[in-house]
C-alpha cells in the first residue's frame, strides 16, 4: 500500500479491490440475513447471534442485531478511509487527480458527519463480541445422543475460534478505544492509575498498528464462519471432528 | 559510464514543458545530484531549492514520476535506466521549474495557538520518557510539505484546511505534557480538520515516515469528537459545568 | 538600469540569517521591544542549524554531578588551544544551561534521564557527559523551538531574501541591500542596528558538510563594511564525514556515533586512535581524530573508499535505531549501508569555520557601530578548534547577547539615519554584471575551480608551498570572476545568485589561505606540515584581517586576551600556553 508497491500495479489496482470485496460482502450479509437463521447445532452464524426473536415472522432477526457490525465497520477510521478513496474516489489514489465536481465537505456535513460516533459503535460492537465468544465457547461443547454436552473439537469450533480472535483483534486496536485508554490524555504520570493506562494504551497503539489486516481477516472469517454453516446445513461436507 | 535521461520541468507561472537533459551516472547518485549536475553544467538558471542532501532539511520536495518525493533521498538507480521525470509539487503555485510557493504553510503556522506552559512554571521541567515518548514522532517533522502537496483536499478542493503538516504540529502541541492550552476549537472551526477524510496520503509519502493519520490526525480527531460530537459528555458538561476534559 | 525602483523595508534592527543564533537574536531584540525583521536565504526553518545532531553543550550536571560550568569553560578553551577569547568562553559556559532550559519553557522535547530530566551524551573532548541532546536530530529540534517562538513574537519573516550589502552611514551601520530571489527584485531594508548571524563558508571547500547557504556572505559584507575578522585561518574539519558514494561525500556522519559507543578502525582492523590518543581514544577532539584518519589513510591503512572505519554495530540494532534514527536511515537509504550490522565508512569533512568577524564578548557588536554578529560567523569563542556540541550552545548564548546588544544600540541611537544612494548603485552594478554581454565564465565552473584549489591547497594539511598555489589560484579567479556571464532572467535564478556568491567565497579564500600563511606553527585545526610544533609566540596572538582604505587585505597580530588570575587558576595543574609538542 506504500507509494513503492503501488508503483507496480495500476492505480485502480486498490480501489477496484476493495470495491469488489465490500460489495461482495454486503450482497452476502443481505442474502445471508434474508435466510432467517443460521444454525447449526452447536453453532451459531456471527450474522444471527445474539440469538433474538424476531417480532415478525417475514422480518429475519439478523436485521436486529447487524447494524451493529455493520455500523462499526462503516464508521471504522480504516474502511472510511477504503470506501473513501474505493466508492467516493475521494481520492481514487494518491496524487492522481480526483473526478468529482462537487463541492467537497470531507466530513463536516450530513451524512459523513456521523462517522464522529464510531465510539458507541464501539461500544455495542464489544456486546456483541461478548456474545461471539459465548457462541464460540458453545462451538466447543457437542451434544451426544442422550443430550448432554461435552466437550470436544472440530474444524467448525476452530474456525469459530479463530473468527472471534480476528474479531476482537478488529475491536481491540480500534482508534476510539486507543482514544479512550490513553490518547486523550496529556501526562500519564499525572494521573489516576496513569501507568496502567499506558501500558494498555502501548498495547492497543501496537494492535492499532495492523487495524488494517484485522479489519480485512475478520471480514473474511466472519464470512467463512456463515459460509462453514451453510455448507453443513445445506450437507454439502461434513465437520471434521477432532475429539 | 551509463547516462541518465531526465525529463525536467522548466516554466514558471505562465506556463513551461518538460526539457530533457542526460548526465553522466555516478555510483549511488541520487536525483538531486543528477538536478545540480545539470544545473551546473547546462541550464545555470534552473531553479530548485535544497540545503542539506541528506534529507534532514525539506527543502528538496518534488514530484518524480508523478510521486511526491525528497530528491536527495530518491536514487537514480531505483529507475533503472527508465526516464526520470521531475517535476515541482503540483498542490502549490508554481514560481519557476522545481520552485513552488509554499507560504500557504507557513501563513497558517503563524495561526496556531504557541506552546503555552502554566503560567509562571519554569524550566527545568520533570517530564518522564513515559510522558513525552509520542511527541518525539510529530518533532521528527522536517516540514517538507509532502504531504501538503498529496493531499487531495488542498490538491484537488483547494479547501482552506490546514493540511496534515499543521495537524502534525497541533497535535505535537495539544499532548505535550506541560502545555495548558485546548485547541479543540480551533482544530474544528479554523484548522478545519474535518476536512480530512483519513485517506492517508500524507503518511504514505512523509520522508520521516511519522505515522500522520493514526497517530496525529485521528488522535486529534478523537479529542474533537470528545468537545464537540459525543452527546453523553455533552450532557455531562452541561451537568457538571466545563472544564472536565483533559485538553 | 539605475531607475530600477526598489522594494524598501524599515525595521530598528535586522537579523540576516534565521539558524539558531538569527533566531535567538530575534526573539530577544523583540523582547526587548524593538521592531525586527529577520531575512533568510532560504525557507524559514531550513538554515543550517538543522543539521546539528550530536547535541547542545551546557553543564547542567543532571547525569554527572560533577559537571559545572567551570569543567565547561576549561574543555572549551583546552579544546580552542587557548586562543580562544577567555571572556566568551565564560559567558558561553556560564549562560548555556539557562539558554537550554528556556528552550524547554518554549516546548522542546530532548531525551530524558529516567528521572525526568534532560538526558546528557558524552562528546569529544568533554570531560563529562554534557550534550543535551534529542536523538540525532538536535538542531531540528532547536530550530523548529526558536522557529515557532520567532513567529509567534511577531517578528517580520522575509524568506528567501539574499542580502549582499551592509550600507552604512558615516560609521553607523545604516540598512542592508540585497534581492528577493524569488523575484530577483532588488531589496532594501534601512535599520538601526544590523545582527550578522549568517553561519560559516564551508562552501569554499570540496568535501563539506555544508549546504549551498555556506558562502561566507555574512563574514564578507561584515570585512567590506570595515569590520574586523578574527582567526581566519581557523576551518574544522569534522573528522566524519561519509565517503561513498560520491553525490554523499561529506555529509556528516554525527558525533554522536562515537558518543554512543562507535569505534574507528583501519583497514587492518586495529583502533588506531589507542596511538593518537590512547586516553580519549575515539572521543579525542575533533583536530586530532581528523589528523589520526587522515594520517592512516596516507600511510595505506585506509578503508575501500579512502577514509576509516567507524564501527557501531556491538551496541545493538535497536539501541542503534533508537539513539541513531537519522544516521541509520542516512547510510540505509543513500549508501547502501545497514549501520546495525555493518561498519560506515568515514572520512574528514569540512565542518566549520572557528574565524569570523570580531566581536565584544558581552554585546556580541563588531567593530563597526551598529553591526553585531552571533554564531558561526562570529569568531572568539572556540579559538583553534571548537568541541562537537559548543556550536549549538553559542548559537543560543551569542544569539541572545546579540539580539540585546543591538537592542540596546538601538535605544542609545538618536540621530536618523541617512541611506546613501551611491553604495546602493554601486552594489546593484555589481550584481547585475553577469548580466552583460561581455561576459564568458560560467560561476559554476569557478567555484568548483575554487572549491579544488582549497581542498588542495588549504584542507587538512597545509604548508608553504600548499597556501601560496591556492592563493595564486584564488587571485586568478577573482579576476575571471569579473567576467561572469548568466543565461536567464532574473526571476528565480540561481546561476546569478552563484555569480555574486563566489564574489564573496573567493575573498573569504583569500582571507583564510592569507592567515594561513602566516600562522607558522600547528595549532588546533591548523595543521602546517612544514611548521609542525605548537609555537609559544603564536600561542598568545590571534590574527586579525580587515580591509584597508586602498580595498586590499590587510592582516596584522593582536594579542589573546590573558584571562584574570581566578580563570587562569582553573589550568594550574598544566602548561597553559605550551603544551606538549
Ligand atoms: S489523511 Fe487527511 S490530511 Fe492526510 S492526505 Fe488524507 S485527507 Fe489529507
Ligand atoms: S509530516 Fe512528514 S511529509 Fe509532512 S511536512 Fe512533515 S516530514 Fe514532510
Ligand atoms: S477505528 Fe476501526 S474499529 Fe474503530
Ligand atoms: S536537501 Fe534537505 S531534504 Fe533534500
Amino acid at each position: 500500500m506504500s507509494v513503492a508497491s503501488s508503483n507496480e500495479r495500476p492505480w485502480w489496482f486498490e480501489p477496484l479491490s476493495i470495491v469488489v470485496v465490500l460489495s461482495g460482502f454486503s450482497i452476502y450479509a443481505i442474502w445471508a440475513a434474508l435466510q432467517g437463521q443460521g444454525a447449526y447445532h452447536n453453532y451459531l452464524s456471527p450474522f444471527f447471534s445474539p440469538k433474538l426473536a424476531s417480532p415478525f415472522s417475514w422480518f429475519s432477526p439478523a436485521f436486529l442485531i447487524l447494524w451493529v457490525p455493520l455500523g462499526f465497520r462503516a464508521t471504522c477510521y480504516y474502511y472510511r478511509k477504503a470506501y473513501y478513496r474505493s466508492f467516493f474516489w475521494d481520492p481514487p489514489a494518491c496524487a492522481r487527480p480526483e473526478l468529482r465536481g462537487e463541492k467537497y465537505s470531507g466530513e463536516t456535513k450530513f451524512p459523513f458527519i456521523i462517522n464522529n460516533l464510531h465510539r458507541y459503535f464501539f461500544l455495542l460492537a464489544t456486546i456483541v463480541l461478548a456474545f461471539l465468544w459465548y457462541d464460540a465457547i458453545l462451538a466447543f461443547f457437542f451434544k451426544d445422543g442422550s443430550g448432554n454436552a461435552h466437550f470436544g473439537a472440530a474444524l467448525g469450533s476452530l474456525i469459530f475460534l479463530i473468527n472471534v480472535v480476528l474479531l476482537s483483534l478488529y475491536s481491540f486496536s480500534c482508534h476510539s478505544l486507543r482514544h479512550i485508554i490513553g490518547g486523550k490524555m496529556d501526562c500519564f504520570t499525572c494521573s489516576l492509575a496513569g501507568g496502567a493506562r499506558h501500558k494498555t494504551w502501548g498495547w492497543v497503539s501496537i494492535l492499532n498498528e495492523r487495524h488494517p489486516l484485522w479489519a480485512w481477516l475478520s471480514l473474511f472469517s466472519v464470512l467463512s464462519v456463515d459460509i462453514y454453516i451453510r455448507l453443513l446445513q445445506a450437507g454439502l461436507i461434513q465437520d471434521v471432528r477432532f475429539f | 559510464m551509463a547516462e541518465i535521461a531526465l525529463k525536467i520541468f522548466r516554466g514558471d507561472a505562465s506556463g513551461g514543458a518538460e526539457k530533457e537533459y542526460r548526465v553522466e551516472a555516478t555510483p549511488g547518485m541520487v536525483v538531486l545530484d543528477a538536478v545540480l549536475r545539470v544545473q551546473a553544467t547546462q541550464a545555470s538558471d534552473l531553479a530548485v531549492r535544497w540545503n542539506c542532501k541528506a534529507a534532514h532539511c525539506g527543502s528538496c520536495s518534488a514530484e518524480v514520476n508523478g510521486k511526491p518525493r525528497l530528491m536527495c533521498k530518491t536514487r537514480t538507480d531505483e529507475f533503472q535506466g527508465k526516464e526520470i521525470h521531475v517535476g515541482p509539487m503540483r498542490a502549490f503555485k508554481l514560481i519557476k521549474d522545481l520552485v513552488t510557493d509554499v507560504s500557504f504553510n507557513y501563513k497558517t503556522a503563524r495561526m496556531i495557538p504557541a506552546f503555552t506552559p502554566p503560567a509562571g512554571e519554569k524550566a527545568p521541567f520533570t517530564m518522564y520518557e513515559k510522558d513525552v515518548e509520542r511527541l518525539y514522532e510529530y518533532h521528527k517533522c522536517i516540514e517538507c510539505f509532502l504531504c501538503q502537496n498529496v493531499c487531495h483536499v488542498i490538491r484537488d478542493h483547494k479547501a482552506p484546511f490546514f493540511g496534515p503538516r499543521q495537524l502534525v504540529r497541533i497535535a505535537s502541541l495539544e499532548m505535550h505534557p506541560k502545555d495548558t492550552l485546548d485547541r479543540a476549537q480551533f482544530l474544528k472551526d479554523t484548522a478545519l480538520i474535518g476536512y480530512c477524510n483519513i485517506t492517508k496520503c500524507c503518511t504514505e509519502v512523509c520522508p520521516e515516515h511519522i505515522h500522520i493519520t493514526d497517530n496525529a490526525i485521528i488522535p486529534l480527531k478523537e479529542r474533537v469528537v470528545d468537545e464537540f460530537y459525543d452527546p453523553v459528555q455533552w450532557i455531562w458538561r452541561k451537568i457538571m459545568g466545563r472544564n472536565s476534559n483533559g485538553g | 538600469m539605475s531607475v530600477e525602483k526598489y522594494e524598501v523595508h524599515e525595521h530598528d534592527v535586522i537579523i540576516i540569517g534565521a539558524g539558531g543564533a538569527g533566531l535567538r537574536a530575534a526573539i530577544e531584540a523583540s523582547a526587548l521591544g524593538c521592531s525586527v525583521g529577520l531575512i533568510c536565504k532560504s525557507l524559514l526553518g531550513k538554515a543550517h542549524t538543522v543539521m546539528a545532531e550530536g547535541g547542545v553543550a551546557a553543564a547542567l550536571a543532571n547525569v554527572d554531578p560533577q559537571d559545572g560550568w567551570q569543567v565547561h569553560f576549561g574543555d572549551t578553551m583546552r579544546g580552542g588551544q587557548f586562543i580562544n577569547n577567555y571572556r566568551m568562553a565564560e559567558l558561553h559556559a556560564k549562560e548555556s544551561p539557562a539558554r537550554v532550559y528556556e528552550l524547554e519553557e518554549w516546548g522542546a522535547l530532548f531525551d530524558r534521564t529516567p528521572d525526568g530530566k534532560i538526558m546528557q551524551r558524552p562528546f569529544g573532548a568533554h570531560t563529562y557527559r554534557r550534550l543535551c541532546h534529542v536523538g540525532d536530530r538536535t538542531g531540528l529540534e532547536m530550530i523548529r523551538t526558536l522557529q515557532d517562538k520567532t513567529v509567534a513574537s511577531g517578528v517580520e519573516v522575509y524568506m528567501e531574501t539574499t542580502l549582499t550589502r551592509l550600507l552604512k552611514d558615516g560609521n553607523r551601520i545604516a540598512g542592508a541591500f540585497g534581492y528577493v530571489r524569488e523575484t530577483g527584485r532588488f531589496v532594501l531594508f534601512k535599520a538601526k542596528a544590523v545582527v550578522l548571524a549568517t553561519g560559516g563558508w564551508g562552501k569554499v571547500f570540496k568535501v563539506s558538510s555544508n549546504s549551498w547557504e555556506c558562502t561566507g556572505d555574512g563574514v564578507m559584507m561584515a570585512y567590506d563594511a570595515g569590520a574586523e575578522l578574527i582567526d581566519m585561518e581557523m576551518v574544522q574539519f569534522h573528522p566524519t564525514g561519509m565517503v561513498w558514494p560520491p553525490g554523499v561525500r561529506g555529509i556528516l556522519v554525527t558525533e554522536g556515533v562515537r558518543g554512543e559507543g562507535g569505534i574507528l578502525k583501519n583497514n587492518k582492523g586495529e583502533r588506531f586512535m589507542e596511538r593518537y590518543d590512547p586516553k580519549k581514544l575515539d572521543l579525542s577532539s575533533r583536530d586530532v581524530v581528523a589528523r589520526a584518519i587522515y594520517t592512516e589513510v596516507q600511510e595505506g591503512r585506509g578503508s575501500e573508499h579512502g577514509g576509516a572505519y567507524l564501527d557501531i554495530t556491538h551496541r545493538g540494532p535497536e539501541y542503534i535505531k533508537k539513539k541513531l534514527p537519522s544516521m541509520h536511515e542516512q547510510f540505509l537509504k543513500l549508501a547502501d549501508v545497514d549501520i546495525t550490522k555493518q561498519p560506515m565508512e568515514v572520512a574528514p569533512t569540512i565542518h566549520y569555520a572557528m574565524g569570523g568577524v570580531r566581536v565584544e564578548p558581552e554585546t556580541s557588536a563588531s567593530t563597526v557601530s551598529g553591526l553585531f554578529a552571533a554564531g558561526e560567523v562570529a569568531g572568539g569563542l572556540h579559538g583553534a578548534n571548537r568541541l562537537g556540541g559548543n556550536s549549538l550552545s553559542d548559537l543560543l548564548v551569542f544569539g541572545r547577547r546579540a539580539g540585546e546588544g543591538a537592542a540596546k544600540y538601538v535605544k542609545s541611537l538618536n540621530n536618523p539615519l541617512k541611506i546613501d544612494e551611491a553604495q546602493i548603485e554601486s552594489e546593484k552594478k555589481l550584481l547585475l554584471r553577469p548580466f552583460n554581454e561581455s561576459g564568458t565564465e560560467n560561476p559554476y565552473q569557478i567555484h568548483e575551480e575554487l572549491q579544488n584549489a582549497m581542498q588542495e591547497g588549504a584542507g587538512l594539511a597545509r604548508t608553504t608551498e600548499s597556501l601560496e598555489k591556492a592563493l595564486k589560484k584564488i587571485l586568478e579567479l577573482q579576476q575571471r570572476a569579473q567576467q561572469t556571464r548568466v543565461p536567464g532572467s532574473r526571476l528565480y535564478n540561481p546561476g546569478w545568485h552563484t555569480a555574486r556568491d563566489i564574489v564573496f567565497m573567493l575573498t573569504v579564500s583569500e582571507a583564510i589561505v592569507r592567515c594561513a600563511i602566516e600562522r607558522k606553527e600547528s595549532r588546533g585545526a591548523h595543521w602546517r606540515k612544514d611548521f609542525l610544533s605548537k609555537d609559544e609566540t603564536w600561542g598568545k596572538q590571534n590574527l586579525v584581517t580587515y580591509k584597508d582604505t586602498s580595498g586590499a587585505m590587510k592582516i596584522k597580530m593582536m594579542p589573546t586576551p590573558q584571562m584574570p588570575a581566578e580563570l587562569a587558576q582553573l589550568f594550574q595543574q598544566e602548561p597553559v600556553v605550551t603544551a606538549k609538542k
